[in-house]
């Protein structure tokens, strides 16, 4: 069989984007994918296309990918449900009102636009939310898409540019060939690693699950205009020990609100929980009380895929691994599909030598090799 | 001859006799119940409660299941959109 010139394992959002970005350049192309595409990490993610400034590598990979989402939005189709709502990080307190304005500095820089609302106009813009709050963030760029179908839609755009898919599990892939399930073996110049959690390729991607539970409701059609986010939810974000929970709502575009979002390390089991329910939808309650008369159709979990730094994996896999023909799109941890079209992108820089648009340093893997893990341990 | 009472459905008032369910009136009244994401009008389906084609706005709430509420006098139903 003639060798591809790149195989990728995984159809999730990331996966497929790369598969896309490497079709656009006329590359031989072929997708692994061994259960549903977009059934794991993407299925668990809201689907929040957010710029986060957590640190400034994830300022810069995320204002960027959210730049190729505006791009692209105008091709997207129907199903993707893209919609520029903003977000709204929600500030409770007078406190929290500071931390708003030391943002909005960091954003500027970074030429994302935003506006500090007062708290007259943060009742205005969300009347749902409950009196009293000292205002908050508006960054009106944000946007909302369907995770899954916006996997697709990049997934049949690679289709359609002639990357052949392989609906079968990959039982190894290293030294440039991949062996399936069903006894296939493809070869190719390069194989990404687009694996979201699932690390048994190679065992030593520095990937942790973290838990997380979500909600939806029926449809309630002017309920809520922005996905609203508290700004305490860096804080416990990155609480790693405990688990965690903070108040963040996203309205779809049926009406229906999807609520989130619980944090979990160390609990690997699928089953969502009564208890880490109940705390999420008493805190989204704190917020808007209204939700409490709302009826929610189902409650799922899934499993982020998580750093040491919270910043994901995107390059060769040199230094977790001897082996040159392996790359990395994984460890994308809450930002998999805010970040997809930026990672694909920048990999693909990678792979021909050319110069990106954003510094891909801080995502090299071979930061995360074993010296270093251990240093940040 | 079955008491009746006033229920307003999408806006006009009718003679409801007591006993009836809300979907039932929904449906004397010749008004959907709620209308789907793309906007096709629905209707009661099973009738016990499970299959939940039969959500309205009843009283201001809406998702209510029409088909285990009963009428009740001065009673506000609307078509769920």
């Amino acid at each position: 069989m003639k060798p591809f010139d790149i195989l990728i394992v995984g159809a999730g959002i990331v996966g497929s984007a790369v598969a896309r970005e490497c079709a656009l350049i006329g590359w031989r192309v072929g997708v692994i994918e061994g259960g549903t595409p977009a059934g794991g990490a993407t299925a668990a993610g809201m689907g929040h296309v957010v710029v986060m400034d957590d640190s400034p590598a994830q300022l810069a990979l995320t204002a960027f990918s959210r730049s190729l989402w505006q791009r692209d939005s105008g091709k997207l189709p129907k199903s993707v449900e893209y919609e520029t709502c903003g977000t709204i990080w929600v500030a409770a307190d007078d406190e929290e009102m500071v931390e708003v304005h030391a943002r909005r500095e960091v954003y500027e820089e970074a030429g994302v636009e935003t506006r500090v609302l007062t708290a007259a106009a943060l009742a205005n813009k969300e009347p749902n939310l409950r009196r009293g709050l000292a205002g908050g963030l508006l960054v009106p760029g944000d946007g909302v898409v369907y995770p899954p179908a916006a996997a697709a839609f990049y997934l049949a755009e690679a289709r359609r540019l002639g990357a052949e898919f392989f609906q079968a599990r990959a039982m190894s892939a290293s030294q440039g060939q991949v062996l399936l399930s069903d006894g296939v073996s493809l070869v190719a110049d390069r194989i990404v690693l687009a694996v979201g959690t699932e690390c048994d390729l190679l065992p030593s991607l520095p990937i942790q699950k973290r838990k997380g539970h979500l909600v939806i409701t029926d449809r309630y059609p002017g309920f809520l205009h922005h996905q609203l986010v508290e700004l305490g939810y860096l804080k416990s974000a990155h609480k790693i020990a405990d688990d965690s929970v903070a108040f963040n709502i996203q309205p779809r575009q049926t009406g229906q609100l999807l609520l989130g979002s619980s944090r979990q390390y160390g609990n690997e089991g699928p089953e969502a929980e009564p208890e880490m329910l109940r705390r999420m939808i008493d805190r989204a309650k704190q917020y808007m009380p209204g939700l409490e008369n709302l009826s929610v159709l189902r409650v799922w979990t899934g499993f982020r895929a998580a750093t040491f730094d919270k910043l994901p994996l995107i390059g060769p896999a040199a230094g977790l691994s001897e082996d040159r023909s392996l790359w990395l799109a994984a460890g994308f941890e809450g930002l998999g599909i805010t970040n997809a079209p930026g990672a694909a992108r920048l990999l693909v820089d990678a792979m021909l030598g050319r110069k990106s648009a954003i510094d891909a340093e801080p995502y090299l893997p071979a930061r995360l090799m074993e010296p270093a893990r251990l240093a940040h341990a | 001859m079955r008491e009746t009472f006033p229920v307003t459905i999408n806006g006009a008032t009718r003679q409801i006799a007591r006993g009836t369910t809300v979907a039932v009136a929904m449906l004397l009244a010749e008004q959907p119940c709620r209308l789907s994401v793309s906007g096709e009008p629905r209707g009661a389906l099973c009738g016990m409660g499970i299959c939940f084609e039969c959500r309205a706005v009843v009283n201001g709430i809406p998702h209510r299941r029409t088909c285990q509420i009963l009428c009740e006098q001065d009673m506000t139903v609307e078509t769920n959109r």
